[in-house]
């Protein structure tokens, strides 16, 4: 079983896998992989707590429940399948900020903190109003071939080669 | 006998977590749930990302499909429009450069204890999902409608049978990873 605790595997082996999860996930599930529905539920199940029940009269409340569901389980099973993954192959570190972030921009803690946060927030909000992320558009819409489902991957890569571009032109390091 | 597995609830909640678990072990398995992974993609020098998503798409095409004949999956295409697909796009793509991560690695890197994906990332998320669904119902009667498609699919569009279009688009993408392949990408 060593091969479960090298630090990485192949990309390619890991797509496959993916693809063939997305299989498992049709038949057994009816459902296409996809995390961004969770994070909205999830923020809605949080203002509730402080709004009470009225957030759910909210019309995209009405769309999307606030309650836990397939995919907040499904993120939620993300954060222990990465933590088992890194734990194994011993790479579980708490880090605020990444390498490659340091070499450029430097090692303030909290600008670190506020760039992850305002992208945090777009990426939040760009997923709800594209209608899906990376992996429900990028994986599972397009593999149903859907139209929508690429035109946003595309867009998903074109916005984040350009910001990531500007950064890193900002900040050589 | 699949519908009676997929009416029962704590049983879609346990298999939901199931799924999940091995996706966030092949993410972090890939490398992906790492920021410099994926700010390594977004700044075209390192392509595991590509990679990694490309041969899920060609594996889950084929075998979705296949699925799909044999009746024992359903395609939920997601309905669209350019409104919502390009400019919700850019936007993602906004937060994607600045973040270096996506809503499903930033859960994994959360998983291998990168704070910035906690305390940055998944807080902001939340915030802005929240936004979203405060604002919908004004971006929902102009902007989301605008260029209006719905649950169009690549066959649908060019109106030719759907193999045809998962042979070709297989196809182009496994000549893609190869000369990436041969090129040291």
């Amino acid at each position: 079983m060593e091969w479960l605790r090298l630090e990485q595997w192949s990309p390619y082996v890991v797509g496959v896998g993916i693809g063939i999860l997305s299989w498992l996930s049709f038949v057994l599930s009816d459902h296409p992989l996809g995390c961004s529905t969770a994070f909205v539920r999830t923020s809605g199940m949080i203002e509730k707590l402080f709004r009470g029940k009225k957030v759910e009269e909210r019309p995209y409340y009405r769309q999307f429940s606030p309650t836990i569901t397939w995919e907040f389980m499904l993120v939620l099973g993300i954060i222990i399948g990465a933590f088992i993954s890194a734990k194994i192959s011993g790479q579980f570190q708490f880090n605020w900020i990444p390498p490659k972030w340091e070499a450029s921009v430097g090692d303030t803690v909290f600008i670190r903190w506020i760039v992850a946060l305002i992208g945090g927030i777009f990426l939040g909000f760009g997923a709800r109003w594209a209608g899906g992320c990376t992996s429900g558009h990028g994986i599972s819409g397009m593999l149903q071939l859907a139209v929508s489902s690429w035109l946003a991957a595309i867009c998903f890569f074109i916005g984040g080669i350009a910001t990531a571009m500007l950064i890193f032109r900002v900040f050589p390091g | 006998m699949l519908e009676a597995i997929h009416t029962k609830k704590g049983l879609q909640l346990c298999l939901g977590l199931l799924i999940g678990i091995v996706f966030g072990f092949l993410l972090q398995k890939g490398g992906v749930t790492r920021y410099d992974v994926i700010i390594g993609q977004l700044l075209l020098q390192d392509f595991t990302v590509v990679k990694i998503m490309l041969s899920a798409v060609v594996t889950g095409m084929i075998g979705v499909h296949l699925l799909k004949s044999l009746k024992m999956a359903r395609l939920h295409l997601k309905s669209g429009s350019l409104g919502q697909n390009v400019i919700g796009g850019l936007i993602f793509g906004i937060g994607f450069g600045l973040l270096g991560y996506c809503p499903g690695t930033v859960a994994g890197a959360a998983g291998q204890g990168a704070l910035d994906a906690i305390f940055g990332g998944i807080v902001g998320m939340l915030i802005g999902a929240g936004i979203f669904a405060a604002i919908f119902p004004k971006l929902q009667k102009r902007i989301l409608k605008t260029g209006y498609f719905g649950e169009l699919s690549l066959p649908q569009l060019l109106k030719v049978n759907a193999w045809l279009v998962i042979m070709i688009v297989c196809a182009a993408i496994v000549a893609l990873l190869f000369i990436m392949e041969k090129s040291g990408l």
